[in-house]
């Protein structure tokens, strides 16, 4: 055996966020059976601690950067953006759960567990240097989605989403494996960087093969991240699933799914970009145009804002087209901006849609702004920072993509989707209106003051909003300086 | 740090100490939004000082600080003569409408003023910002409390006009944005309005024709909807008649200045050429608003509306009188701008006051209202009058250098123009008649006493400034002037090299030989 395929600690240490978390997921499932029924609270503490530390072994990996386990993992800054922002994510899920099951009854070990294992998924996305690591990444984060989907097992709704949600995405895995098979056979290697020289390489002409292999991954990937022509799913599996789930959802694994999108097609894919970059951009159009004109007819929340987070995918879409250093800057950092405004409205949600998700309908949120004030007032910088106004997160975040787009030349993508965040105006202002401009119904009268978790998980993201949005430089140095991808 | 960045940032300070008054202490909440916006316009007047003697065409009270470094963002703003009487007009109306909204807001006072000084830093900062993305920022910002003091405290139709004022405006920012990023692209990465405006103007920016056109189109739809000029106006009556008297007023007076301001400092300067391949249709539009405006308005059955169709026809005239590309039509438009902010201003006051005495803004409710209330009608007649533009008042001299500048390009559009002026009188007095003359309805008479002294406090500072604004233009014109000469500097340049070229402007031309001949 080769002394290279034996791990030295570097390794491990670059990998340690990934092992500290399915170390805790795996205790917790140890732990579930010998603890009383009402000691099961302390577990979301656990699962806390846990994405604590592996957030800090992921900040400390970002100090050896560099290859791990034979170039199949990578630590780069890139890496440790998305590594630290799916675990803040982890985190301020957890947060706004605890309510939740203790609400529905279903408090229990397996949904940390999952949510643990789902993060640590994630994290092997982002540091995926090779298609079969992507894959493996995507597998454990899509299969902890999917159960967690169906979380609620008596619930209707829960189960359709979870249905719907495995079988159109295990279809749609197959076709990201079937490009990687492609490419496999094209290439004759998995790993991005000796993809990418094999198809720079002078004289060889794959560029069909290859872009057909581009062509399959993009349908994999374009479903993971609810682009369209396939974001058919989202809507009825984020109106379905349980609300905190859905806030998980529509943050994670889609910044996740993203990362590994630029990754493969800014390093392995870069030397065919002629070939790939009409598709992105009509995707990108497309799915702006049907998140947002889809999302002014909604009437029930949870679905509104899975037409929203089609739309903003969109955009992210608009900086892929860019295809430039800038744009996967200004891609990490609206993924950053909308991995917390969404967060916040979706905490916003799960507190407000009370047992069963009785009041989910927009219309509910009425007289909200009288009756809690700060509740009100922070979903409305979540609203809007999703519109993109000024001193918001969400506004710095359409700019730099623009920008990027401008520089990049693609002035009519650029003019259509700037269009279309006035439409998305509109859809988001009416919860606004409802909130502040109707009288309170039954609905807002009985409601319940706010948890401490949900507490935690507003102003978290609020402030996170708002520093975003008046001091972007922070995060946007470290996206620009970490936005050179290994090559 | 100057007196600028003070009265810029106090109305923030001041909205911040609003949010934290408990909800219950009402009077206190009124109290401190008149203290501290009173203490703010009388800094504000501090402004003045640089403009006191002499009249600088220069930047003054410079602040440029760097905010954002990647892309570089600063903190850029200073004053010229066109914004300080802006500034000073936002700072002025604002503990006005404080006064305006004592009683007449009972519900979610602590929103509403906190609103109120937030919308004041929107607009303060607007008039100052020479960051284009700064200039964006105040943009928006200003958006948001208006659309709240519209949607919250508005008449029964709010929450449509909140959302369509809205959406209008949004579209319209939205292409300005996409202008501000490609003018930075292609400046060298600078966001900065001195600079890039240097850049224009040396040719060190190298902007094709066809690329200046589509930058000034998106730049001037953006403030066309802002004005409004006809055909993109309808947001306005709705916005105008749903609002509360305060709103009415801070919409009429000062926002919808942001527009024209936008024109008169950045569209036209930075794209002389595009501005003036578009004069023929600008001008035809704003005459056709002039008209039109005015001719909606006297067949108005409500007040508020007939007050916010007339403002579409007197933002025309300023329109118009930019357009014209002469000293005297910028010089009046600006004019214009802060005397429209005044008189329309002081209408929608008086019409607030009809409206808190009897419930209702139709006219056919009212009637004879001299009667019971002598004085009250003396000062809707001066306002009146100073709308209609009659000489000694204010609205007169803005009128008067706008037509003239018009005549110096083509005597026909003054003509035309002059259509509107007549027209006003027309409406205005009618109006007058129906609700002040005749007798007296008992319920009109029952409802109706007269002026109080906290109105007096609100009404007598505009009057005086009507009659000041009319007598001694002096005391305000010189530092207009010299601003604009210096905008206008390069553009009269450029058309002595236009009319070298074949594609001579005609119209320009005959303006040359005019004020040569003068």
């Amino acid at each position: 055996m080769p002394a290279s395929f034996v791990p030295s600690a570097t390794d491990y240490l670059r990998f340690l966020p990934e092992i500290i978390m399915i170390a805790i997921g795996t205790l917790i499932m140890l732990l579930e059976p010998l603890l009383g029924g009402n000691k099961k609270n302390s577990l979301s503490g656990l699962t806390v601690l846990g994405f604590i530390a592996a957030l800090v072994a992921a900040v400390m990996a970002n100090g050896m950067p560099g290859t791990s386990f034979s170039n199949m993992l990578i630590v780069d800054g890139f890496a440790t953006f998305f590594r630290v922002l799916v675990i803040g994510v982890g985190i301020l899920t957890v947060l706004s759960s605890a309510q939740y099951l203790k609400r529905e009854h279903a408090a229990s070990a397996e949904y940390y567990a999952l949510l643990l294992f789902s993060v640590t998924g994630q994290c092997v996305m982002a540091t995926a240097n090779e298609l079969i690591m992507i894959f493996i990444g995507l597998e454990i984060s899509s299969i902890a989605t999917y159960i967690l989907a169906g979380y609620l097992r008596d619930d209707k709704r829960n189960n359709e989403a979870a249905l719907k949600y495995f079988l159109l995405g295990s279809f749609a895995t197959a076709f990201l494996l079937y490009g990687i098979a492609w490419i496999y056979g094209t290439t004759g290697t998995t790993n991005l960087m000796d993809i990418r020289a094999y198809l720079m390489t002078p004289g060889v002409h794959r560029n069909l093969l290859a872009g057909t292999a581009a062509a399959l991954m993009f349908v994999g990937f374009a479903f993971k991240v609810s682009a369209a022509p396939f974001q058919v799913w989202a809507p009825d599996v984020y109106q379905g699933a349980p609300a905190p789930v859905t806030l998980f959802m529509s943050a994670g694994p889609k910044a996740a799914a993203f990362a590994v999108f630029l990754r493969v097609f800014m390093t392995a894919f870069e030397p065919i970009s002629p070939r790939w970059e009409p598709f992105v951009w009509s995707s990108a159009l497309l799915t702006m145009v049907i998140g947002n004109f889809a999302a002014l007819s909604q009437t029930n929340i949870k679905r509104l804002l899975a037409y929203s987070s089609i739309a903003h995918a969109g955009y992210v879409m608009v900086a892929i087209a860019s295809h430039s250093q800038i744009g996967v800057a200004a891609a990490m950092f609206y993924l950053a901006a909308y991995a917390l405004m969404n967060i916040g409205a979706f905490a916003v949600i799960t507190h407000f849609s009370r047992q069963g998700e009785k009041f989910l309908e927009v219309e509910d949120l009425a007289g909200l702004g009288w009756k809690q004030p700060v509740t009100a007032a922070l979903f409305c910088i979540f609203l809007l920072s999703l519109i993109g106004v000024p001193l918001t997160g969400g506004f710095f975040g359409k700019f730099y993509i623009f920008k990027a787009a401008l520089d990049a030349n693609l002035i009519w993508l650029s003019v259509l989707g700037l269009l279309n965040s006035a439409v998305a105006a509109y859809y988001y202002l009416r919860i606004i209106v409802v909130m502040y401009m109707h009288e309170p119904g039954e609905s807002t009268v009985t409601l319940q003051p706010l948890g401490a978790g949900i507490t935690a998980t507003l102003w978290a993201a609020a402030l996170g909003t708002l520093i975003l949005g008046i001091f972007p430089s922070l995060i946007l140095n470290f996206a620009t300086s970490s936005s050179v991808l290994a090559k | 740090m100057t007196l600028l960045d003070v009265v810029i940032f106090l109305p923030l300070v001041a909205f911040l100490v609003i949010l934290f008054f408990p909800k219950g202490s009402v009077e206190g909440i009124r109290r401190f939004s008149l203290i501290a916006s009173t203490a703010i316009f009388i800094l504000s007047l501090g402004l003045i000082g640089p403009y006191w003697f002499n009249a600088p065409g220069r930047w003054t009270f410079v602040t440029d600080l760097p905010w954002i470094s990647s892309p570089a963002i600063r903190y850029h703003v200073a004053l010229d003569g066109i914004s300080l009487w802006l500034v000073i007009l936002a700072t002025l109306l604002t503990p006005i409408c404080v006064l305006v909204s004592w009683k007449h807001i009972d519900k979610r006072v602590k929103e509403f003023f906190a609103f109120l000084l937030l919308l004041e830093f929107g607009l303060v900062g607007v008039f100052c910002a020479l960051d284009f993305f700064l200039f964006y920022v105040f943009w928006e910002v200003s958006l948001v409390p208006m659309y709240f003091l519209i949607g919250i405290w508005g008449h029964d139709r709010r929450i449509y006009s909140a959302v369509k004022f809205f959406l209008y405006t949004m579209a319209g920012s939205v292409l300005m944005l996409a202008a501000i990023i490609y003018l930075y692209t292609q400046s060298g990465n600078t966001f900065d309005y001195v600079r890039i405006l240097a850049g224009l103007q040396n040719g060190s920016i190298p902007l094709d024709s066809g690329a200046q056109l589509l930058l000034f189109l998106a730049f001037f739809v953006a403030f066309a909807i802002k004005v409004p000029l006809f055909p993109l106006h309808t947001w306005l009556p709705d916005a105008h008649v749903e609002a509360p008297t305060a709103g009415s007023v801070m919409l009429a007076s000062v926002m919808l200045k942001m527009g024209t301001y936008g024109l008169i400092r950045f569209c036209v300067p930075m794209f002389p050429e595009a501005a003036r391949r578009c004069s023929g249709w600008i001008i035809t539009l704003a005459i056709v608003g002039i008209i039109y405006g005015a001719l909606v308005a006297m067949v108005q059955p409500n007040m508020k509306k007939l007050v916010a169709y007339s403002s579409v026809s007197h933002l025309g005239f300023v329109v118009l009188g930019i357009f014209t590309f002469t000293q005297q039509g910028f010089d009046g438009a600006v004019y214009q701008m802060l005397n429209h902010g005044v008189s329309t201003g002081a209408l929608f006051i008086l019409v607030g006051f009809l409206y808190e005495r009897n419930h209702s803004l139709e006219i056919a409710s009212y009637g004879g209202v001299a009667t019971p209330a002598p004085k009250l009608s003396i000062v809707f007649m001066i306002t009146m009058l100073a709308s209609i533009g009659l000489p000694m008042l204010n609205n007169f001299i803005g009128e008067f250098l706008v037509l003239q500048g018009a005549a110096l390009v083509n005597i026909k559009l003054s003509v035309f123009a002059a259509i509107g002026v007549i027209l006003s009188a027309c409406y205005m007095l009618w109006l007058y008649q129906r609700v002040f003359f005749g007798r007296a309805s008992d319920e009109v008479s029952r409802h109706m006493p007269d002026l109080n002294m906290r109105e007096y406090a609100i009404i007598v500072p505009l009057i005086a400034l009507m009659v000041w604004m009319g007598t001694f233009t002096q005391s305000f014109i010189p530092p207009i002037s010299a601003s604009n000469a210096v905008l206008l500097g390069p553009i009269d340049t450029g058309r002595h090299v236009q009319n070298n070229t074949p594609s001579v402007d005609l119209r320009a031309a005959r303006a040359k030989e005019l004020s040569n001949a003068r």
